[in-house]
């Protein structure tokens, strides 16, 4: 066991485990979109879940540190809510705001977080920019690049639950987004049965068809 | 793991042996031989051509004389370059060698004894005849350790390797420990010559302790910076010496597989190498049991697919294992966790080449060159507004100023030197009080760019810097993996206020908004691609700050660059009566006759092309830039000249 101080609050952990997990389950907020509980390989993509340690010169991501005895951790210094500002604005200026006719309004991240670092859901400083990228067709799914912040969830669990991964990243710099393989055949491919990866994106951009109809009838 | 010491030595110079003989016998020492330099930047140049013609023209004359191609000598603004060695006279360096000089060296050097003075650069040795190239700083000042031989050597030829001295610190390192050799690198003082500049030891002394049993070594040849080709021209140039070097640090780290990870768009380095291998494994000096040794080593060829991000290490690693370029946090760093999770060291091209000279001279050797903190030599592509752009090897610590100035000859047209872009999008751009910085790892950090791969770019009064960090950040911004928020829509935002303010929209505070997300993406991206790609933003600001702020302010380009910001207009005082030069030049048919018969430019149809600029004869000159567009006078419009 390590006792770590988090925000001059004692905490005991079990040393070797991801700060960041730690910190959560203690319920102390800490603002992230991709970290994944129990992933060994944290993808620390969507750089949010900034701290400081005690003895690190620049703020550093939590869900890469692993608890270590003695740790001196500090949540909300002003260097870290700079960056996490400037982070959350920037995936803000590439995702449309359009909470009103949004499915995941009730338990979306972003929202979240805005309330945590106590700032506007808007990338204010920064002028939205509109990602053009051509749709790629899918038996059962629709993708929404105006809404996905490239978390990678959804490329992380396909894996984990099929053995190899039926989505991707593809595409460069801003244009970056998921694929599918360009997959035609229904069949050939599990979706039909699987829901998962529709069920861990935090902001609606992977919806399954009848999903996606629901959503219309309600409009 | 080193065998008996006697049995290395005897592999070895059995193999020496046979290399000098089967060399000797495919070189006949009676006749002329002609060395043509046909790297890549050769034939680009044309050298295909020029030989083409030296065949014909010995053919057609009878002459007999040994044409031999070579690798790249460094000397781009002298391509294609073709070195003659005639036997009575010493071996002749000539420069831009077209198809008729071609011909001219084949009937007066070759038949009749004529040098040709005016076609040639100097003479590659010292003698009585002909002035020596030494005497010209752009060769006298160099310290060539890693190109040595480069541009000297056939670099499909395994045989003239070995005999030029090839492969004798394998034997070498072979007869001693691991331990010896890391130790003597590590007195060498060498530093990853990549960009980031960590000390090679290190490296593989991590790997060399590390208790598994597969461990691998990479060389890095994913050069994407642009404007650099240094990787390129070695590997074409002298592929064994890569090799060897990787082959000693492979046994150092105690690696028994090595990767070279080279661009799919350099078709010839690619090949080079390839044979280079072939012939190495023919020879046994890579494969099983080494020289009797006990050590094995093999190499495969890695073709990237041009993903600049995959020359970040731990994103050419996971494009190594087939996945997707992009770059895993560190640590763990690739010497714990590397390839497929195996100690892995990586290293530069440039990193193994230095191996060899190391291992043969000694590590004090090495550390007595060059500055206390950057031992050895750096390699630069120096390349844009110089007289003698190309590949330059300097002792470190040679300063910026001399580097331009005395080796490379300065700015050509007289112009005004104006900035040094160094290290490629990571790095940054340094000014002209700048120039006396000398070249080495620390100064280059501490003055805000950095060594980089090894691109330099010079530049002249005439560009403008704002337009500078946009074309990089636009290299950059193009160039993201996507994977993290900084790099992927940072780069982006970086760029589309840089593209408003050379449109002429700057917006106040705009400067300060660069600052403030540059420093943002520089403390907060996962790699290293997005930890330096603000450097071109933030060193044009520090250093030519007042061109952000006459863009934004003033809506003026200073340096007359920027399109938006600037117009033509045609001086009447200047113009001569009747004269209608510029009239056909223009792509639009926007100059009109005015009071007088003079010129006058209707600015609404204007696409400031600046054709009329060259097309005005020069002993008029009067087509006048300008920036802010509403300097231009108003020019009246003649009714009746319709």
């Amino acid at each position: 066991m390590a006792v770590i101080f988090v925000d001059n609050v004692e905490i005991d952990a079990e040393e070797g485990r991801t700060l960041l997990e730690v910190c959560l389950e203690k319920g102390i907020a800490i603002p992230n979109l991709c970290f994944i509980k129990h992933n060994d390989s944290p993808s620390a993509s969507c750089r949010l879940c900034f701290v400081e340690i005690e003895g690190i010169e620049e703020p550093v991501t939590s869900c890469t540190v692993k608890v270590k005895d003695g740790m001196v951790v500090t949540t909300d210094s002003a260097e870290v809510r700079e960056l996490q500002k400037t982070a959350f604005r920037l995936i803000l200026s590439t995702h449309r705001i359009d909470c009103g006719n949004c499915p995941s309004r009730k338990r979306c991240e972003l929202i979240k977080i805005s309330r945590i670092l106590k700032v506007k859901l808007s990338p204010e400083i920064y002028d939205p920019i509109e990602r053009k990228v051509k749709a790629e067709e899918h038996p059962h799914l629709i993708y929404d690049i105006s809404k996905c912040i490239n978390c990678g969830k959804c490329v992380y669990i396909c894996k984990k639950l099929h053995g190899r991964s039926y989505i991707t990243f593809a595409r460069r710099g801003i244009e970056t987004g998921i694929s599918f393989f360009g997959e035609k055949d229904a069949e050939s491919i599990p979706c039909g049965k699987c829901r998962a990866c529709a069920d861990i994106c935090p902001v609606s951009a992977l919806l399954f068809y009848e999903h996606y109809s629901d959503l219309l009838k309600k409009q | 793991m080193s065998g008996n010491n006697e049995d290395i030595k005897n592999a070895f110079s059995e193999i020496k042996k046979n290399a000098e003989k089967n060399f000797n016998e495919s070189r006949n020492s009676d006749i002329p031989a002609i060395y043509i330099g046909m790297a890549t930047c050769g034939r680009a140049a044309g050298a295909e051509e020029a030989e083409r013609a030296i065949l014909e023209t010995l053919d057609e004359r009878n002459v007999k004389a040994d044409v031999i191609h070579v690798g790249c000598i460094g000397h781009c603004y002298a391509e294609p370059v073709v070195i003659v060695d005639n036997p009575g006279f010493p071996p002749i360096f000539y420069y831009n060698v077209t198809a008729g000089k071609s011909k001219l060296i084949v009937k007066a050097f070759l038949e009749r004894g004529d040098p040709l003075y005016e076609h040639l650069l100097g003479a590659m040795e010292e003698n009585e005849l002909i002035p020596s190239v030494m005497g010209f700083p752009r060769f006298g000042m160099e310290k060539r350790i890693v190109m040595e031989k480069c541009g000297h050597i056939d670099p499909e030829d395994i045989n003239e390797y070995i005999k030029k001295g090839g492969y004798a610190s394998l034997a070498f390192a072979l007869s001693k420990t691991q331990a010896d050799i890391i130790d003597e690198i590590r007195i060498s003082g060498l530093r990853g010559r990549g960009g980031a500049g960590f000390p090679a030891w290190k490296k593989m002394e991590a790997v060399y302790g590390s208790d598994s049993k597969e461990k691998y070594i990479i060389c890095n040849a994913d050069e994407g910076d642009p404007g650099a080709y240094m990787d390129r021209t070695i590997i074409e140039s002298n592929p064994h010496q890569l090799l060897e070097g990787m082959m000693v640090a492979a046994f150092a780290a105690g690696a028994s597989k090595g990767i070279i990870y080279v661009r799919h768009e350099y078709p010839l380095a690619v090949k080079i190498i390839k044979k280079a291998i072939d012939d190495s494994n023919r020879m046994k000096l890579l494969g099983e049991n080494i020289l009797n040794s006990g050590f094995s080593f093999h190499i495969d060829i890695f073709e990237g697919s041009g993903a600049f991000v995959c020359g970040e290490e731990t994103a050419l690693i996971e494009s190594v294992e087939g996945k997707r370029g992009m770059p895993r946090t560190r640590p763990p760093y690739p010497v714990e966790r590397g390839l497929k999770n195996k100690p892995t060291v990586i290293n530069n091209v440039k990193t193994l080449s230095t191996i060899p000279a190391i291992v043969n001279k000694g590590g004090k050797w090495f550390s007595g060159i060059g500055t206390k903190s950057s031992p050895g030599t750096a390699i630069f592509s120096i390349v844009g507004n110089v007289v003698h752009a190309g590949l330059v090897e300097i002792p470190m610590g040679v300063t910026i100023r001399t580097l331009i100035y005395d080796i490379c000859g300065g700015i050509p047209g007289g112009k005004a030197f104006k900035a040094l872009q160094i290290g490629g999008p990571s790095g940054g751009c340094l000014p002209e009080s700048a120039l006396d910085t000398p070249i080495d790892f620390d100064s280059l950090t501490e003055a805000g760019a950095m060594m980089g791969s090894g691109g330099m770019v010079v530049m002249d009064e005439d560009s403008c810097m704002v337009d500078v960090a946009k074309y990089f950040l636009e290299f950059t911004k193009n160039e993201s993996c996507g994977k993290c928020t900084f790099c992927r829509i940072g780069t982006g935002h970086l760029l589309t206020i840089l593209e408003r303010i050379t449109n002429g929209e700057g917006r106040e505070g705009d400067v300060e908004l660069l600052e403030r997300l540059a420093g943002d993406i520089k403390r907060g991206s996962l790699c290293g691609l997005g930890k330096t790609a603000p450097n071109p933003v933030l060193t044009t600001i520090r250093y030519f700050r007042h061109e952000y702020e006459a863009h934004i302010h003033s809506k003026r380009c200073p340096s007359l660059k920027c399109r938006p910001l600037t117009a033509f207009y045609i001086d009447l005082g200047k113009c001569a009566r009747g004269c209608d030069a510029c009239v056909g030049s223009c792509p639009v048919d926007c100059i009109f006759t005015t009071k007088g018969r003079k010129k006058g430019i209707d600015q609404e149809v204007c696409v400031k092309c600046g054709e009329c600029v060259t097309a005005c004869p020069e002993e008029y000159n009067a087509v006048i830039k300008v920036s802010p567009p509403h300097l231009v006078p108003h020019i009246e419009k003649l009714e009746e000249s319709k």
